[in-house]
């Protein structure tokens, strides 16, 4: 079995994290009674025996010691990470995974990937060296961060090329937070185009997020749970917005909390079959083998269902078909989007709990026809069945669309960048750092510009009538 | 007279063991519908072909698993030794830590040439534990990265190490409207490099054994189990020995009435060469009566056509191409695939 590293950078990246090994400490405790480190639980954790002196030595087998995070830990403020280690999840990380400052980035993208990534290369590449070590397959990094701010965005992309120079084998999958139109930060439209740029040429897959989709969502589950109708009393535990801590809690204290909760599912979820046992497997190098067709293309619109379980344990086939529905509504993505009405490059799902692939068949053929999927790939579909469901549910879908609904977001991100770059509006804080011109500028907007392009040419091909390419004529 | 089967990838493990414990339920049926001494005839016969005697008594089957991730592999060998009733050897499977990502140029091109040697030797072991070797029965399915291209890969190299035996793939044919996104290329790659090396190629298609579930077993929620379990069924209907009552194996060339139809068979093979029936007394899984009928037909004509067309439409833009482009498999590996696979379509068509 292989082995997967987080990369958490930033204060929104680290808040993220903290909610994912939350929820990965709740999953693996419901599933293994035996308390035993199994492969299940290797992808994500080192089982490490404290008692003796440095690093602590990896136990492979047997009985779970202590649990360790193959994480790293990386922001210019302490605070966030600080935390962490003062909070709950303290025993799963130690001091050798984490790299902090005091001063921050200043939500400026050059500070954090010029000045700070030069600064800290060094140290980057030591702990993640480390990291990789104590692995015996590393498979994949998980780089979570947002693209608005200093940190997440600039250092983040930095670390990303940085994987790509001393890990080119290993896949870099980038969970990444986009800024909203309302965003209290000026500056987060050069910060985004300037790490897109990087995103486009160095990861391998990006999943992006918008908090405002994620603060519907959660709306809409506080409507369900507050609603007081009849047969609608929901199971706690099932909540796609609390973990082990939040439920506890109250949910105004820790409001961003319940949002980064649900991203902490998405990452959960798409690991899943490559975690537990299933009828169809579908290991993390098959996301990208089958979600993208070129290399530029690899921005995945995501969708999780069911945000909630209700009590009552009756569940006939018709909610579970509701399931794969909601799925494609565009109120259960985690970005403004709507697939439906666009176009689709290709289309996995992920399905976990007790579905059979009856369940599956039938669904898809349901939903194909008011999907449109681009002419060379009208059945592109890649599918998977993972036995082991999320607590709290019997059943779970992720769905991850390969779609032109992305475009939008896109081209938004493009205008507001322009509106500022036109005035050259605070430009002079980045072109004061070493290494900053213009010409990073420019690069960049361009970079963002042949990938919309991309998209535009895609989408110009959409309803049009399918001309079969003519085969190959073979004399006998 | 034994045949070694080999299990490959996540489909071929899962089926491998349904067809293994189908054939190990029918073995100790005591309801053979025939007398005891030709059950004992059967019983015997079935236990050498399929499997080895241990020490413990518990038989092992004649097989090797092979996957190039753990998860499979271990829930396969799990569920074969809670049986009860046989089990795998103790090392008869060879896996790793990370699989072939639906990509067949990397089970082709990466996991084939770098595991070849280890493979290879676990095979040789096994075939040292017979007196003759007959062949391989490879199970494989053509959608992933594994079965498909360290299947195809493998195939190529139990030929030319085993020149003179014989070497059938069962061959699953994924659903239509897909599995895994790549499966038409991953198809159309491992059908022309088969060819190349295999005697026969005896094909399940997905859909069609979804049908029967539905339509014929009317199971409600169908699972690939149920799916697994028919295919078993099917395969082992055919595998299991078939014999006279002198016990040795024999075919007798009675034509059943329904099949003499000169309509079905090419003009240049009488009905009577083209059509071979092999009766056994002793029933099958308690069946009372029970018929399989394997056939080379234009049956597969349209299936393979609609593969190669989809595969080519995807190829002529070009999308995915650069994912085994990465791996070694080029442009001209396709353009041959393709050629092979069209000749095929042509041959079949002009019968």
């Amino acid at each position: 079995m292989a082995q997967s590293v987080v990369v958490q950078v930033g204060q929104c990246g680290n808040q993220i994290g903290r909610c994912f090994w939350d929820l990965a400490l709740r999953e693996h405790a419901a599933i293994n009674k035996k308390g035993i480190y199994d492969d299940s639980l290797k992808n994500f954790f080192r089982n490490v025996d404290t008692r003796r002196n440095g690093d602590g030595v990896d136990i492979s087998k047997g009985k779970i010691r202590s649990l360790k995070a193959r994480a790293v830990l990386i922001d210019m403020e302490e605070g966030v990470v600080n935390e962490i280690l003062q909070g709950p999840l303290k025993d799963i990380f130690d001091s050798k995974q984490l790299i902090t400052n005091v001063s921050g980035s200043g939500n400026n993208w050059s500070v954090g990937y010029k000045v700070f990534g030069s600064q800290y290369r060094d140290q980057i590449v030591e702990k993640l060296r480390q990291t990789a070590e104590h692995c015996d397959c590393l498979q994949c990094f998980f780089i979570i961060h947002s693209m608005g701010g200093g940190t997440g965005s600039g250092l983040g992309t930095f670390i990303l090329n940085v994987l790509e120079d001393e890990f080119p084998e290993v896949y870099r999958f980038v969970t990444s937070v986009f800024p909203s139109g309302e965003d209290d930060v000026i500056t987060s439209p050069y910060n985004s185009v300037l790490a897109m740029k990087e995103l486009n040429e160095h990861a391998d897959c990006v999943l992006p997020i918008e908090n405002e989709s994620l603060f519907d969502i959660v709306s809409r589950i506080n409507q369900m749970v507050t609603s007081g109708k009849p047969g609608t009393t929901v199971k706690p535990e099932s909540l796609i917005t609390l973990n082990e801590g939040g439920i506890k809690k109250k949910l105004q204290e820790k409001p961003f909390d319940t949002m980064n909760n649900i991203v902490g599912n998405l990452l959960l979820n798409l690991t899943s079959s490559a975690r537990f046992e299933g009828s169809l497997n579908m290991d993390l190098n098959e996301i990208t083998m089958n979600l993208v067709p070129f290399p530029q293309l690899h921005y995945l619109v995501s969708s999780l269902t069911p945000l909630y379980t209700l009590a009552d344990v009756n569940v006939p086939p018709r909610r579970l078909d509701q399931m794969f529905s909601d799925a494609f509504s565009k109120d259960h993505q985690l970005i403004q989007a709507d697939p439906k009405h666009s176009l689709y490059l290709a289309c996995a799902l992920l399905v976990r709990g007790n579905v059979q692939i009856s369940d599956l068949r039938r669904n898809i053929e349901r939903l194909k026809s008011a999907l449109h999927f681009v002419s060379w790939n009208q059945e592109g579909w890649k599918t998977s069945l993972c036995s082991v469901p999320p607590v709290g549910h019997s059943h779970s879908l992720l769905a991850l669309a390969n779609n032109t609904c992305i475009k939008p977001t896109f081209i938004e991100l493009k205008k507001r960048f322009t509106r500022l770059y036109k005035k050259k509006a605070h430009l002079h804080h980045y072109l004061q750092v070493d290494g900053m011109e213009e010409s990073c500028f420019t690069e960049a907007v361009s970079s963002l510009s042949s990938l919309i392009e991309s998209y535009n040419e895609l989408d110009v091909t959409k309803g049009l009538p399918i001309h079969d390419p003519l085969r190959l004529n073979i004399v006998i | 007279m034994s045949v070694v089967t080999v299990q490959l990838g996540q489909c071929g493990n899962q089926i491998g063991y349904e067809v293994f414990d189908t054939i190990c339920r029918d073995l100790h049926n005591s309801q053979g519908f025939c007398c005891k001494r030709e059950n004992e005839v059967y019983q015997a016969s079935c236990k050498e072909h399929f499997f080895n005697e241990e020490r413990s008594g518990v038989p092992v089957a004649r097989a090797l698993l092979i996957d190039m991730e753990p998860k499979v592999i271990s829930q396969t060998l799990l569920k074969a030794a809670r049986s009860g009733r046989w089990k795998y050897g103790q090392h008869s499977h060879f896996c790793q830590k990370q699989g072939s990502g639906n990509n067949w140029a990397y089970g082709y091109s990466v996991h084939g040439p770098k595991h070849e040697e280890s493979i290879m030797n676990l095979i040789q072991k096994e075939v040292e534990k017979y007196d003759s070797l007959r062949g391989f029965s490879t199970i494989m399915s053509m959608a992933g990265g594994t079965g498909s291209g360290l299947g195809a890969f493998l195939t190529q190299n139990l030929r030319d190490a085993y020149p003179n035996s014989f070497i059938i793939n069962q061959i699953i044919w994924p659903y239509g409207t897909g599995e895994v996104i790549v499966q038409n290329y991953n198809s159309i790659l491992t059908l022309s490099h088969l060819y190349r090396s295999s005697d026969a190629l005896l094909v399940h298609e997905n859909d069609v054994v979804h049908k029967i579930c539905a339509k014929l077993m009317n199971i409600k929620q169908i699972s690939f189990r149920d799916v697994n379990q028919v295919i078993a069924h099917q395969l082992g209907s055919v595998f299991q020995p078939t014999y006279s009552s002198e016990g040795s194996c024999q075919y007798r060339r009675n034509p059943l009435g329904g099949f003499k139809d000169p309509a079905l068979y090419t003009s240049w093979l009488q009905p009577s060469d083209a059509f071979s029936e092999w009766r056994t007394h002793r029933a099958f899984n308690k069946y009372e009566k029970s018929a399989a009928l394997v056939s080379n037909s234009q049956f597969l004509l349209k299936p393979l056509d609609t593969v190669i067309g989809k595969a080519w439409n995807m190829f002529a833009s070009k999308a995915y191409v650069h994912q085994y482009t990465k791996f070694g498999i080029e442009e001209e590996d396709f353009l041959d695939s393709f050629t092979v696979l069209e000749q095929v379509v042509a041959s079949y068509c002009n019968l």
